[in-house]
């Protein structure tokens, strides 16, 4: 114990005594390097995953009018909880609307920051020109997805809206953008426009990591910049389209601010329009923690399997491609 | 001058009011004066602006009851943290803002007390359908109302006046009203339908006569559809059908710059609504005026409520009988009416009110009457009883009637009130309450 004391304060003196020390280090050394780690992740993610997944087979049970001190209690409620989370009338139509979502979301998303990327390495030798238009995209990415939603919502309220005045000037009428058809999309536009940046900027750094020679073959072989692109520099990339995909099929799951936001501007975003806003509806406004906690492990259950299925379904082929 | 003398008069009148609570209360009052010298100090949770300015005056006059106010977010998160401070068993103030339709599910949490052996003959000094609010129709006293928000109407005078029209006396005048200025210039509407606000909606109901909750025996009833809550969201349904008030929410950015350009040209509201047309509708004033609300039955004057809270003592109280002390002067004594309507600005639920509400709000400068109104409208409140999971049929208001107002069909206004009262049944009776029908 001693020894591994005396290390800091003269560790380069001591270095001639290091092989007998080496064995007793082993020892200890890798737990004390890993206790931070370990306490903040047994702290502040195991405990409150074991916890809410105690509270989800749980429930108050109230006897008679509910009034006096006595008349609530906690008792073990099995697993009716989720029978209640996945038969509520709301929840499925939620889950189908987060699919719709992603379906716009991802590619669109991923489309959209793969195009600037490909583009923004096409015209490395412009390098500031470059530089302003990274952080012109990236820039969204750094604005709160509350503050977004508030900022698009403003766009979106035909009365306040500017968007509105320029088609009226133009004759045209504008759509309603938070009406029942549009909503989806008005709410997915939020997520595209903050999102696309940090995409943008993982696969573009993935692109810079290229080296040109390979570049400067292809070329000397005849390949126009298209080809290089879609021959070259996508399957060089596809590690990182395959990460972006997973983080972006994540955050679809998990869409809460955006829709939260502009819930009280609009008729057509229910309480319930999402799985996590059904959860905020359950935990906060019904006080029902135990509800609440049961569609979150469904909900985390969920994104489990499709992440880790989608990387074993493609995660091989994708990295495979780097040997 | 106010400043000054303020603290002397609560100290008179706070004296004066215990004496008298002292001789017609029973045991727990004479506790309290049996140890004059025991020093406690309080904490209060409360949201109101410059409440510890009235809360000033009462601890310059009571040296032994210190109340320290907390400042809180609001209505929903102050709840929030009670509940939680009740379930780890300690945390808790000693005295707490509570909204009315949140006493239900407070008492049922057994976060707040009941104070009637405190408190007194407190009964008359308040309007029939506030005290409801904090008996919950029972014996006990859940707490003191502090303000009230007696539904008023409020409208763009002038555009009444180029339309030849006069301020609506009955829901079909309001009706006729709003069809005449919506033909006049069809950008212009007496109102919206706004689904994001539950409270005005219960408060309309409450005005045809309905009381969504209530209890029978040893069991809750629900009657979230009946008869005058239908009556209700068919009227309202029918003019968004026609067309002539709008359907879209109230306190978005487009519904102030709505109110502010002259195309919302009405607010079915509360007493408290000048305060906020000043904020939205800055460029609007003069133009406004507040008339007593458009009635069914003009012969027997009727109103509801929207919004107003009472000052309860926690469960996890020590001092509960300082605290009912408290609770009472600050809601019931003169001095602590006239700090709480001039410096937090609210509008006292007590009766007495009335003599200290003499000068009208500045956006209604010129209107003399305001507070008579006011008066009037409070008076004429109808009892309602709030049951305990208020915000579950809220959050189902929420979603069921921003389908029928996206739809704009009259039909879609009634049904959701089935939606409502089905989901509020079922959260009651799969919590264990006993629920009667």
């Amino acid at each position: 114990m001693s020894l591994i004391i005396d290390k800091p304060a003269a560790p380069v003196r001591q270095s001639a005594a290091r092989p007998p020390r080496a064995r007793t280090r082993r020892s200890g050394t890798p737990y004390a390097f890993l206790a931070p780690a370990l306490v903040l992740f047994t702290l502040f993610l195991a405990a409150p995953i074991v916890y809410a997944g105690y509270l989800s087979l749980r429930k108050v049970q109230v006897k008679g009018l509910g009034l006096g001190a006595a008349s609530r209690t906690e008792v073990w409620a099995g697993l009716s909880n989720y029978a209640r989370s996945l038969t509520d009338p709301d929840f499925l139509p939620s889950v189908w609307r987060v699919g719709a979502y992603g379906l716009i979301v991802v590619p669109a998303m991923l489309g959209l920051a793969l195009l600037m990327a490909l583009l923004l390495d096409a015209s490395r030798t412009r390098e500031s020109i470059s530089k302003f238009a990274r952080i012109a995209i990236f820039l969204p990415y750094a604005v709160p997805a509350v503050v977004a939603s508030l900022l698009w919502g403003f766009l979106y309220l035909p009365r306040v809206s500017p968007i509105t005045d320029l088609f009226e000037a133009a004759g045209i009428t504008a759509p309603n953008l938070l009406s029942s058809d549009l909503t989806l999309w008005a709410v997915a536009n939020i997520a595209i426009w903050g999102g696309t940046g940090f995409n943008m900027i993982v696969i573009y750094t993935a692109l810079r990591a290229v080296p040109t020679s390979l570049y400067e073959s292809a070329r000397i072989d005849g390949a126009s910049e298209v080809a290089i692109a879609w021959r070259i520099k996508i399957p060089i990339v596809m590690p990182s389209l395959v990460m972006t995909f997973v983080f972006s099929l994540i955050a679809t799951l998990q869409v809460f601010a955006e829709p939260m936001t502009l819930r009280p501007l609009a008729n057509t975003i229910s309480t319930t329009w999402t799985p996590l806003m059904k959860v905020y509806r359950d935990a906060f406004t019904r006080n029902d923690i135990y509800a609440a906690a049961a569609t979150s492990v469904i909900i985390a259950l969920a994104t489990f399997l499709l992440s880790f299925g989608f990387l074993k379904l493609v995660g091989r082929r994708a990295f495979n491609q780097e040997d | 001058m106010k400043t000054k003398f303020a603290p002397l008069m609560a100290a008179l009148t706070a004296a004066a009011l215990f004496t008298g609570t002292a001789c017609s209360s029973s045991d727990s009052g004479d506790t309290a004066a049996a140890d004059p010298n025991e020093k406690v100090a309080l904490t209060y949770w409360s949201w109101t602006p410059n409440m510890d300015k009235v809360v000033a005056a009462w601890n310059a006059a009571n040296p032994n009851i210190q109340v320290t106010v907390n400042k809180q977010d609001g209505g929903d998160p102050a709840v929030t943290k009670l509940l939680t401070a009740v379930k780890a068993g300690s945390g808790a103030p000693d005295i707490m803002q509570a909204e009315y339709q949140k006493i239900p599910t407070l008492v049922s949490a057994n976060a707040i007390t009941d104070i009637a052996g405190e408190v007194g003959s407190l009964k008359e000094k308040f309007p029939e359908g506030v005290w409801n609010g904090v008996t919950l129709g029972s014996d006990a006293v859940y707490g003191v109302p502090q303000d009230s928000g007696p539904l008023m109407f409020f409208y763009r005078s002038d555009v009444f006046e180029s339309n030849g029209l006069a301020a609506p006396k009955t829901w079909d005048d309001y009706a006729a009203a709003a069809e005449k200025i919506h033909k006049t210039d069809p950008k212009q509407y007496l109102g919206t339908f706004s689904a994001t606000d539950a409270g005005l909606f219960t408060g309309l109901a409450q005005q045809a006569g309905a009381s969504w909750w209530g209890v029978t025996g040893d069991a809750w009833s629900v009657n979230i559809n009946d008869a005058a809550t239908q009556k209700v969201a068919a009227y309202w349904g029918g003019l968004v059908e026609k067309g002539v008030i709008d359907n879209k929410p109230m306190y978005t950015p487009e519904w102030n710059a709505a109110l502010n350009d002259g195309t919302q040209v009405g607010w079915v509201s509360a007493v408290w609504a000048p305060g906020v047309l000043e904020g939205s509708a800055k460029d609007t004033k003069g133009k406004w005026a507040a008339a007593p609300m458009p009635q069914w039955d003009a012969a027997a004057p009727a109103t509801g409520n929207w919004g107003g809270s009472a000052t309860s003592v926690t469960a996890q109280s020590k001092h509960k009988a300082q605290a009912a002390k408290f609770v009472t002067w600050l809601n019931s004594d003169p001095a602590a009416l006239k700090l709480l309507a001039t410096d937090a600005n609210i509008y006292p639920a007590a009766t007495d009110a009335s003599a200290v509400l003499t000068a009208p709000p500045a956006f209604f400068a010129d209107q003399a009457d305001y507070y008579t109104i006011a008066g009037d409208a409070a008076k004429a409140a109808k009892p309602f009883t709030y049951g305990p999971n208020v915000n579950v049929a809220y959050s189902a208001f929420n979603d069921a009637f921003g389908k029928a107002a996206e739809s704009k069909k009259a039909a879609a206004f009634t049904e959701s009130l089935a939606t409502i009262q089905q989901t509020t049944v079922d959260d009651l009776k799969n919590s264990g309450f006993t629920v009667a029908g």
